[in-house]
């Protein structure tokens, strides 16, 4: 490593360890989510783009312990029917504060739901509600269980 | 020059950077920390209502060492901490000492006090609020948890832990404290 390479590497720790400490309450973002077509016809699939801190780790859908807080996304609409959530595959992961590995996502992940158009559903634009519940912690500490609301916009044909 | 500037502003902001989170939860094991008694402030009083439904101040403990612990069922790093605080209620409390438990679980005492009794755990644990979490977490409340604060004998908060520490660590405060 070249001494520039070097600096620039230090200064990037430096930073990680202050963001560490920081007391953050947010750790998960949701990327912004694209517009969803509804056909008249069959199912449409939408995706929610979520980013983890490093070192955090939510716990998945199904996480293996009893006590832990799973990942929940729900959906609220007139105009469409949830079909199907599907979350990713889940990383075991060995934390210092328990013995076996617990279930959980980590870094960027994305959940999928497959959504029909509802009977009475009317055309035209409108929002789609989501609420996306979690629990993340790292290896020495947990943040409270936090709810984000969703809102994605939405076309029924 | 200006590379070997550079550096020396790196360097610091390691160090910065490195004594941060050391004061948080890393500190090398084997030897006390705790604040000395002039630079202590006092600990915030509340009133709080135990799983037995009796309701007590934090000021009931003058006169004892405290060890004011945030957790919830949910939270990993806490499980861990529950068998040293057993032991060390059940070890020290004849020499002045008490853990106070102050619970953080939305679903309250439903899912609290099933846990204590499968736990076992043989100290005083009460329902934490908001009132409570902006005493000892500024406005947002308690944001991390574990939350300890060691607090002495004349009710003065003597350090602050926030995360999963070691139980020497704690011992050791305690030890310090309790002389």
């Amino acid at each position: 490593m070249n001494s520039k390479n070097f600096f620039i590497s230090a200064v990037l720790c430096a930073l990680a360890g202050v963001t560490a400490c920081a007391q953050t309450p947010g750790v998960l973002s949701v990327s912004e989510p694209s517009k969803l077509t509804v056909p008249r016809a069959g199912d449409v699939t939408g995706s929610l783009k979520l980013q983890l801190q490093p070192g955090y780790h939510v716990n998945s859908n199904a996480p293996n312990e009893e006590y832990l807080i799973p990942l929940r996304l729900t959906w609220d609409s007139a105009a469409v029917e949830t079909v199907a959530v599907q979350y990713p595959k889940p990383v075991l992961e060995k934390s210092d504060f328990s013995d076996k590995p617990l279930s959980v996502f980590n870094g960027n992940f994305e959940v999928l739901t497959k959504f029909r158009r509802a009977a009475k559903a009317s055309p035209g634009p409108g929002f789609l509600n989501g609420k996306l519940r979690y629990q993340a912690c790292n290896d020495k500490m947990c943040l409270p269980p936090k709810t984000l609301e969703i809102r994605v916009p939405l076309l029924v044909e | 020059m200006r590379f070997r500037l550079l550096c020396a502003l790196t360097v610091a902001l390691l160090a910065l950077s490195a004594g941060g989170c050391m004061s948080q939860n890393t500190r090398a094991e084997g030897r006390s920390s705790v604040k000395p008694a002039s630079k202590r402030n006092p600990a915030p009083d509340f009133e709080a209502k135990d799983a037995n439904g009796q309701s007590f101040h934090l000021t009931d403990y003058r006169g004892k060492v405290v060890l004011l612990n945030f957790w919830a069922t949910w939270c990993g790093p806490c499980k861990v901490e529950i068998p040293w605080f057993i032991d060390f209620e059940r070890n020290y409390k004849d020499r002045g000492f008490a853990v106070v438990g102050i619970s953080l679980d939305d679903d309250g005492w439903e899912a609290v006090k099933p846990y204590l009794e499968r736990r076992r755990m043989n100290y005083r644990v009460a329902l934490g609020n908001m009132d409570i979490e902006r005493l000892y977490g500024g406005g947002t409340g308690i944001e991390s948890l574990p939350t300890s604060f060691i607090i002495d004998r004349d009710g003065r908060v003597a350090d602050v832990h926030v995360g999963l520490i070691s139980r020497n660590d704690y011992q050791n405060e305690l030890e310090e404290l309790l002389h």
